[in-house]
């Protein structure tokens, strides 16, 4: 074979290497599209986005998605008021006050979590942090969306963390030391400066955070409990939308049933939530690109 | 002379960066075994010129050029010349130092390795005499099998020089090659191209307008994508015809 | 007091904050995983590693999980290596920037941002049932490595991306073509970065649960499987199994379990780590 049929070659395998993530989205709303479309067929959108009972396994079968949403969206609330105020503090902290040692130790430390399984943080959950809420909060149940919330919010902290403070550190020096050269503190640095200058970017990892949270399955899938239910008590047992759909895997679902097709109009609905959220990141990241380019 | 004698011919080539233009109708014939000097000041075009001559410049997405360059009579750009046997043919050395992250050795011998060569006798003497003609053997004959990084600035441009000749090219480019050179490592390369003539054709990019009158035959100056004279190097010093010319090399803008 | 010795004060305050937040992170991970130790620690033994699943908490062991996760970890790293580098030297090296490049772009940015269990819906519907391979290890391992794939392409893109622009110009100034390049020179130069990649990708796919779950994974598995096409159960769905029973005996086996995962992530992010920062001081460019 020839050196330019060889190029040729070459590229066409890594072409088609390619193709494979782009096949990959389409697989997934194919998957999602097709058996949601027959889910839709059974039962009307109306009642989907309206009813306030998801109860499909149970004899009287009610199909709305509320319930669901409002329990993904309860943690969701709680893990951010956990991991917003901790991460930016974080991020200013290691990029504006802390000696570059620190930094390098701590890092890597931070980025420990994030690689830590989320089955692990759900045994956390259910076995160290309910257990101590309730001696705070006697009335707690044993599953409940305080619990998984807050773990999932120790559990992104690393997210927000590591890339606010990579969009901070990504800010031109000279803009920091400007500040610094008219007699601004550390504090007025940051937050009147640097924070702005990075604003774009530290609102990529707040909303990535975000889409993060809704998509997390194992903590809520064992610490937040089973009961689809539309409430904000965060006291309660819950199920979010992805602890739905592990719920309906663990049971024997015979493939083609309406149920089976529940788990499916589950995960669109968490699809669209999450793909929109990425999209709107992908944005703002690109605008930041262009900012400083 | 007849006109096939020369070595490289451009004719009326203009370049386009989108829809920027960088080159304005160069006509430029450059003699074989001969030095000769590209300058002008900075976003003249010279370097543009430079990389035309073994299409570097495909790299730039944006990039378009139209009219011809011949070497030894042959269009570089028609498309039945393989680009990789043109730049073998046509080596380059660049403004600042780039070794490979390998040996010295590895170095001088990965242009013949591409080439599909397998005699190791063989790629071991032209090695040898790549870095002997670059004037390196002296200094590196010892540790071949040291990483090319652990070499000063002006070695390892040497070494760039020796990579370059050790596939044998007849043209050999050279952009800047001594501007990231303190004065000692600079003479050294001075020398070399000196005596690199006698074998190759070289053309240099160089901003040092001693560099230009002490190494050259001929000299090329461009202003603003237009190549405003050319001729032997001793009459552009001397007897610039043009104004531009004259005021650039006194050093009245550059 | 003045306005300077206030925002002194404000300054000094916020840095205590600071650290007090980055410490609280590192003291919770600290204190989770010593309870851990403390509950889990005792379980483990040769026995523990050696045993097969069972109704009797004392007796069960993690034979079976381990072996499906050594199985998982091979097959992931055998379909998504390949493809995940190929994909990022081809969106990296060979496309012109073009609306069709954007598209791929957005695409592969989108895929790392889909939640790990709609992959297992993908998996359970193309892999299990379209392509008949049940809830097999090679469904669990394909599933996993389209998840990690946009993980690698990432960490491969930017490892090539740092790799100086003047290498490759050297390398084609000498008359080599674009694959000599990128074999010869590029590749070797962002190894370590792609290497990082790859190994976190990995240390992903060995500790998700939830697409493996979808796709059928059995918590109960009463042989290791011995063919990329039997059934299995890893290490993380063995600890949800026992997490999910009311018996103290088996909470303590998740711990015990957990223990090993951890030890199993973290080696493998510390590796990681290790690459990154030797292949950072090595090519000082």
């Amino acid at each position: 074979m020839t050196q330019k049929n060889k190029e040729v070659c070459i590229e066409l395998v890594l072409k088609l290497s390619g193709t494979i993530t782009v096949l990959t989205t389409f697989g997934i709303i194919w998957v999602l599209f097709s058996e949601s479309f027959s889910f839709f067929k059974e039962v009307s959108i109306v009642e989907f986005l309206t009813d306030n009972q998801w109860t499909p396994l149970f004899a009287n079968k009610r199909f709305g998605i509320m319930p669901l949403i409002s329990g993904t969206l309860l943690t969701t609330a709680i893990a951010l008021t956990v991991a917003l105020p901790l991460g930016l503090s974080i991020a200013i902290y290691l990029s504006e006050y802390a000696p570059k040692r620190l930094r390098l130790i701590v890092k890597p430390l931070l980025e420990m979590l994030a690689s830590i399984p989320t089955v692990v943080y759900g045994f956390f959950a259910l076995m160290i942090v309910t257990p101590f809420l309730k001696t705070i909060l006697p009335n707690i149940s044993g599953f409940n969306a305080l619990s998984a919330g807050i773990v999932m919010g120790i559990m992104i902290i690393p997210f927000i963390s590591s890339m606010s403070e990579d969009a901070l550190r990504s800010v031109p020096k000279s803009i920091r030391e400007a500040s610094y050269g008219i007699g601004a503190t550390r504090l007025q640095t940051s937050f009147r400066v640097m924070v702005p200058a990075a604003s774009s970017g530290i609102i990529v990892s707040v909303i990535l955070a975000f889409s993060r949270a809704i998509g997390e399955t194992m903590i809520v899938a064992i610490a937040a409990g089973q009961q689809p239910r539309l409430t904000l008590n965060p006291l309660v047992p819950i199920e979010t939308i992805t602890a739905y759909i592990v719920q309906v895997s663990l049971g024997d679902v015979p493939h083609g049933s309406l149920e089976y097709k529940t788990i499916f109009a589950a995960g669109m609905t968490l699809f669209v939530f999450t793909f929109i959220l990425n999209n709107i990141a992908f944005w703002v990241r690109k605008k930041f690109r262009e900012e400083y380019e | 002379m007849k006109s096939t004698d020369y070595k490289i011919k451009s004719e009326n080539v203009d370049v386009y960066y989108g829809d920027k233009k960088a080159l304005t109708d160069i006509n430029l014939n450059i003699r074989p075994n001969t030095v000769t000097a590209l300058i002008g000041p900075s976003g003249c075009g010279k370097s543009t010129f430079l990389r035309v001559l073994n299409r570097m410049n495909d790299y730039i997405d944006s990039f378009s050029m139209t009219g011809k360059i011949s070497i030894d009579g042959e269009d570089i750009y028609q498309s039945k010349i393989r680009v990789e046997d043109l730049r073998a043919n046509v080596g380059m050395v660049f403004q600042k130092p780039n070794p490979f992250p390998k040996s010295i050795f590895d170095n001088v011998a990965y242009g013949l390795k591409i080439q599909g060569m397998k005699d190791k006798e063989f790629i071991k003497k032209r090695v040898e005499s790549a870095l002997k003609q670059a004037a390196l053997w002296s200094e590196v004959k010892d540790d071949l099998k040291n990483p090319a990084l652990s070499l000063s600035g002006g070695q390892q441009q040497r070494l760039c020089i020796a990579r370059a000749l050790a596939v044998n090219p007849k043209v050999l480019l050279m952009d800047e090659p001594t501007s990231a050179l303190d004065p000692i490592s600079t003479a050294k390369i001075e020398e070399l191209i000196f005596n690199l003539k006698e074998k190759y054709t070289i053309v240099i990019v160089t901003h040092n307008m001693q560099q230009a009158s002490r190494i050259s035959d001929y000299t090329a100056f461009f202003y603003m994508g237009k190549l405003i004279e050319f001729d032997k190097t001793a009459e552009i010093f001397t007897h610039p015809r043009e104004e531009k010319t004259q005021n650039y090399i006194t050093g009245r803008f550059g | 007091m003045n306005r300077g010795y206030i925002n002194r004060i404000k300054d000094k305050a916020f840095g205590l904050v600071g650290l007090i937040a980055t410490l609280f992170g590192l003291l919770i991970l600290t204190f989770l995983i010593g309870q851990v130790f403390y509950e889990g620690y005792n379980r483990i033994d040769l026995d523990f590693i050696k045993s097969l699943p069972s109704r009797k908490p004392e007796k069960a062991g993690i034979y079976t999980a381990l072996a499906g996760t050594v199985w998982i970890l091979f097959l992931t790293t055998i379909f998504s290596l390949p493809l995940g580098i190929s994909t990022g030297i081809y969106l990296e090296e060979y496309t012109k920037k073009s609306r069709f490049t954007d598209l791929l772009e957005i695409n592969v940015s989108n895929l790392a941002g889909v939640p790990s269990i709609i992959y297992g819906l993908l998996g359970l519907e193309v892999f299990g049932r379209m392509l008949n391979l049940g809830n097999s290890l090679l469904a669990g391992a394909l599933t996993l490595s389209l998840l990690v794939l946009p993980i690698i392409i990432v960490t491969t893109r930017e490892a090539i991306r740092a790799v100086p622009n003047s290498l490759r110009m050297a390398s084609y100034g000498l008359g080599a073509s674009k694959w000599q390049t990128i074999w010869e020179q590029i590749l070797p130069a962002s190894m370590g970065g792609i290497l990082t990649g790859v190994i976190l990708a990995i240390s992903r796919a060995v500790g998700e649960t939830a697409p493996l779950l979808v796709v059928g994974a059995l918590a109960y598995v009463p042989f290791a499987p011995s063919s990329p096409l039997d059934e299995f159960t890893v290490l993380p769905i063995q600890i949800f199994n026992w997490i999910s029973r009311p018996q103290h005996g088996f909470s303590v086996n998740a711990a015990a379990a957990i223990l090993l995962l951890l030890t199993i992530t973290f080696i493998m992010n510390g590796v990681a780590v290790y690459l990154r920062n030797r292949w950072q001081k090595k090519h000082n460019w």
